[in-house]
């Protein structure tokens, strides 16, 4: 863990740079300056599936090899899952607003979008309330919110939708591309730290549950 | 039930549900036809003017949303690191504490 302090002041001059990239790309000819939350709201999503296939991975080694150390990172990508795409499902309708006058669509993409959310929700609910045994009813929930990303990303390829299609960031012009990518590395990363603190503290929390048990012997 | 009664439950249900698909059939029908996808982003050099002062307040909220929401998640994680890493620590001390307890006394020590 000895890169750690140096990837978190990485993380940190990267999120105060990215305002700077995010200002001097170029405006979108139909949105104007609201696109703009582009680069912070796809990023928060690349981080939410970044958590949720973590959870999914995670949760099925767990389930299928019963691995303690599975069920950390498991639990760590769902909540990962849960703040970043709440990020999302926030900067989504200020974007809508503007864009589509509405702040909500019951479209494809956002309905799909709002599901695996609650899912990756309803995982952690589980590993809070559900009692001993849950982490392995949390874990098919993990395992199917997970198999849902795809078709949350492919969603606007798929149906007929309002929301952009995945074609925009691959056709993103070279202005829009370099801040774009910016910002979802410095979100990956943040991510990545992330991860590693909060396994560092499932671990430390079986520890505990380790030591209250040797006490008890 | 006789057959006549059943007769008219049927022709009843038929009508409710004629009545409750109806309308929904009608104005799917009149709904005009969603704009299709955008499947690119258009760079412009310039704003239209009159553009930037309601986009600018969304965009100062969604900004502010995912800074602060980042911060607190990670204050929140560094909160409980903290407090587990001190329960680890009293915990520790209390295992110790009771080991020493179990440990026999040397007998040269005792009756003093």
């Amino acid at each position: 863990m000895r890169a750690f302090p140096v990837l978190t002041l990485l993380a940190a001059a990267m999120f105060a740079y990215a305002p700077i990239m995010i200002a001097n790309a170029p405006f979108e000819s139909t949105m104007g300056l609201v696109q703009k939350i582009f680069y912070f709201h796809v990023p928060s999503w690349f981080a939410m599936f970044t958590g949720a296939f973590i959870c999914g991975y995670a949760s099925a080694v767990h389930l299928f090899k019963g691995s303690r150390n599975a069920d950390h990172y498991a639990l760590a990508g769902a909540e990962i899952a849960v703040v970043f795409g709440l990020l999302g499902l926030i900067t989504g309708p200020l974007w809508a607003r503007k864009a589509w006058g509405v702040w909500w669509e019951w479209d494809v993409k956002l309905t799909l979008a709002l599901i695996v959310w609650l899912t990756f929700l309803a995982y952690l609910l589980l590993r809070r309330f559900g009692g001993p045994g849950s982490e392995k009813l949390a874990a098919g929930l993990g395992l199917f919110g997970a198999a849902n990303i795809p078709f949350v990303y492919y969603s606007v390829n798929w149906w007929r939708t309002i929301h952009p299609k995945t074609t925009v960031v691959p056709t993103l012009g070279p202005g829009m591309r370099g801040a774009f990518w910016f910002c979802v590395a410095a979100f990956l990363l943040l991510t990545g730290l992330i991860m590693a603190a909060r396994i560092r503290l499932e671990r430390q929390r079986a520890r505990v549950d380790d030591l209250y048990l040797s006490l008890e012997d | 039930m006789s057959s006549n009664s059943r007769r008219r439950i049927l022709i009843l249900a038929m009508l409710l549900i004629a009545l409750a698909v109806g309308p929904a059939v009608v104005s799917a029908q009149q709904q005009p036809p969603p704009k299709p996808a955008q499947d690119e982003f258009l760079p412009i050099d310039q704003l239209p003017p009159g553009e930037t002062l309601p986009a600018a307040r969304l965009l100062i909220a969604a900004y502010a949303v995912v800074w602060i929401g980042l911060a607190v998640y990670l204050w929140s994680i560094w909160q409980r690191l903290g407090r587990v890493e001190q329960e680890i620590a009293d915990v520790t001390r209390r295992v110790q504490d009771a080991q020493a307890a179990e440990r026999p006394r040397p007998a040269g020590g005792a009756g003093r």
